[in-house]
């Protein structure tokens, strides 16, 4: 079943962020995420052994991540993956660092930090989410089937 | 953002399109951030190689060079991803070696100094209490800013290109007062005998806080730490946590005391470290289906003192058959390590030096682990041990004595 939400009914609000508005499926990480340490960045997928999202892509996606891991690469990684091809729509961060900001920005990818509320609560992967980053807003546009994106 | 007369000329551009370009970033940045200003910086440290610039990467800095982009501060580069003495056997791509060549000789023309090391603390540049740099990578961030009380947030490559073509890098995070007091402290209740002790408390510490903008306090530890030391507790802390700053009682030129690290506030949280917290870190990594046949030293680059300490170790050994042990350091270190005769040692017992790299950042690091069939990662830095993930290793935290022993058994205790 497919339920249409109407823009004005935000699933969160964000404190800062930059880019243009962009739509995608939601990736939604219990972990932590850096691209040196989680990401192969010549496929998109999550390869760190053990990490929440081994196996998955990133490619086009609307990525949620808690935090930020370590790691200068962001700065210069973010805009490879974007010419690659294989960069998300967005990144959603908690918290995030200096240098997952100056990569997303460099690299003019939608990126926004800090949520009015746990997007786990919220928002599934799979579902269909439109970020918003003027009104500083995340909604969600439709759901996932169930058992699509787990 | 409040711009200064000579911010607003380089915005009109009256230096060039390429400062113009940078300073322009920095305000996107800046907004952001919410910073309200620049600060003026004496010195840069940048990431740039190929295989985290990729192509796009490389366009940009001949789109720079053609530009007449300039560095206007001292700047210098982070290890790289090829060392040309060895980069057929180790089996990289000759396109990208190429390529490597000419993003070296961008950077070259813009006036970059190509020092290729992650420690430009203990060989290049050492900034003095409330000095703003722009550095990357984390572990020198971070020891700039506990260890010398320097001022440095993250500067990924990009951001750091653009402080050393405006000279200036924007005041927020840790170049300002408030965020430099630490918000909980760590009782230091163990014998950390080994560098891979303090990676493990970086690791224990970083783990369970990942916040940049977190800084534990440091003390009651009954010795005095070395820089080595100090350096693989703050790469740790870097890379588990995100951190950009620590206080250690008595080190850091910001902490006399726990109190005053503290800004005179309550700590958020108290922790303690004894000797089994080190012992469960130990514990927790396990070989898994594979072998003990790769050993690193890297991640940080080798200083001087570690360089020595190996070959000390390493001395009349020699590296098990079918084993392979790799140490990085940068030019300066690896040029002395070879007149002292410590290189000598090391290459005797099977060791390979790498110049100017670290081992993480190596191009073309996945085919290279599977073309030799690496499954297993063991070291005594914390750091590298979380970092390599990507690569799909399993990584193996040990004592550094411990690694020698196991680059030539073979086994794994």
């Amino acid at each position: 079943m497919i339920a249409i939400v109407q823009e004005s009914d935000a699933a969160l609000s964000v404190d800062r962020a930059f880019g243009a508005a962009v739509e995608g499926e939601a990736v939604v990480s219990e972990e932590g995420f850096s691209p040196r340490y989680d990401l192969d960045r010549w496929s998109g997928l999550i390869t760190k052994p053990g990490h929440k999202l081994e196996g998955v892509s990133i490619k086009d996606k609307i990525c949620f991540f808690p935090t930020a891991k370590g790691g200068i690469a962001a700065g210069w990684a973010f805009n490879d993956i974007r010419h690659k091809g294989i960069a998300p729509r967005a990144f959603i961060f908690g918290i995030a660092n200096p240098v997952m900001i100056q990569g997303a920005i460099f690299a003019g990818i939608t990126i926004t930090e800090g949520w009015s509320r746990d997007p786990r609560g919220v928002i599934r992967t799979g579902d269909w989410v439109r970020v918003d980053p003027q009104r500083m807003t995340i909604s969600v546009v439709r759901r996932a089937r169930q058992g699509e994106g787990e | 953002m409040e711009l200064t007369a000579e911010e607003q000329a380089i915005l009109a551009g009256t230096r060039g399109e390429a400062p113009k370009r940078a300073l322009e970033y920095q305000i996107e940045l800046g907004k952001f951030c919410g910073a309200r200003r620049f600060v003026p910086v004496t010195n840069v440290h940048m990431m740039g190689d190929i295989e985290v610039m990729g192509d796009a990467g490389l366009r940009y800095l001949k789109d720079e060079v053609a530009l007449g982009a300039r560095c206007v501060v001292g700047a210098t580069t982070n290890a790289r991803c090829i060392d040309f003495a060895h980069c057929a056997r180790m089996g990289q791509d000759a396109a990208e070696v190429e390529k490597e060549r000419e993003l070296i000789d961008c950077l070259r023309d813009m006036g970059v100094i190509t020092t290729d090391t992650c420690i430009n603390y203990q060989t290049v540049y050492q900034p003095h209490l409330g000095e703003h740099v722009a550095w990357g990578d984390t572990g020198t961030v971070i020891y700039a800013n506990s260890v010398f009380g320097a001022r440095s947030n993250f500067e990924s490559g990009p951001a750091a290109l653009a402080a050393a073509l405006t000279g200036r890098t924007l005041d927020y995070g840790f170049h300002l007062d408030e965020h430099r007091r630490g918000t909980f402290t760590v009782r230091l209740d163990a014998p950390l005998k080994d560098l891979a002790d303090w990676g493990a408390v970086g690791k224990i510490v970083g783990e369970s806080h990942q916040d940049y903008y977190a800084v534990p306090v440091f003390h009651g530890y009954a010795g005095m730490p070395t820089a080595d030391e100090l350096k693989h507790l703050g790469a740790a802390l870097a890379s588990y946590g995100s951190m950009g700053m620590f206080h250690f009682v008595g080190v850091t030129p910001e902490a006399p005391s726990v109190e005053t690290a503290l800004g005179n506030r309550k700590p958020e949280e108290t922790l303690t470290i004894g000797a089994a917290d080190l012992d469960r870190v130990y514990a927790s990594y396990s070989l898994g289906d594979g072998d003990a046949r790769l050993v690193v030293f890297s991640g940080p680059q080798q200083s001087l003192l570690e360089i020595r300490r190996l070959a000390e170790l390493f001395e009349g050994r020699r590296i098990r058959e079918g084993s392979s042990c790799f140490a990085t350091t940068n030019g300066a270190i690896l040029a002395q390590a070879r007149k002292l005769g410590y290189a000598d040692v090391l290459e005797r017992a099977g060791v390979t030096l790498l110049e100017g790299v670290c081992f993480y950042i190596l191009q073309n690091l996945t085919p290279m682990r599977i073309a030799n069939g690496w499954r297993n990662m063991v070291s005594n830095s914390a750091k590298i041990v979380n970092i390599i993930g990507a690569h799909r290793f399993n990584t193996i935290l040990r004592r550094t004595a411990q690694c020698v022993d196991i680059a030539c058994t073979g086994v794994l205790k």
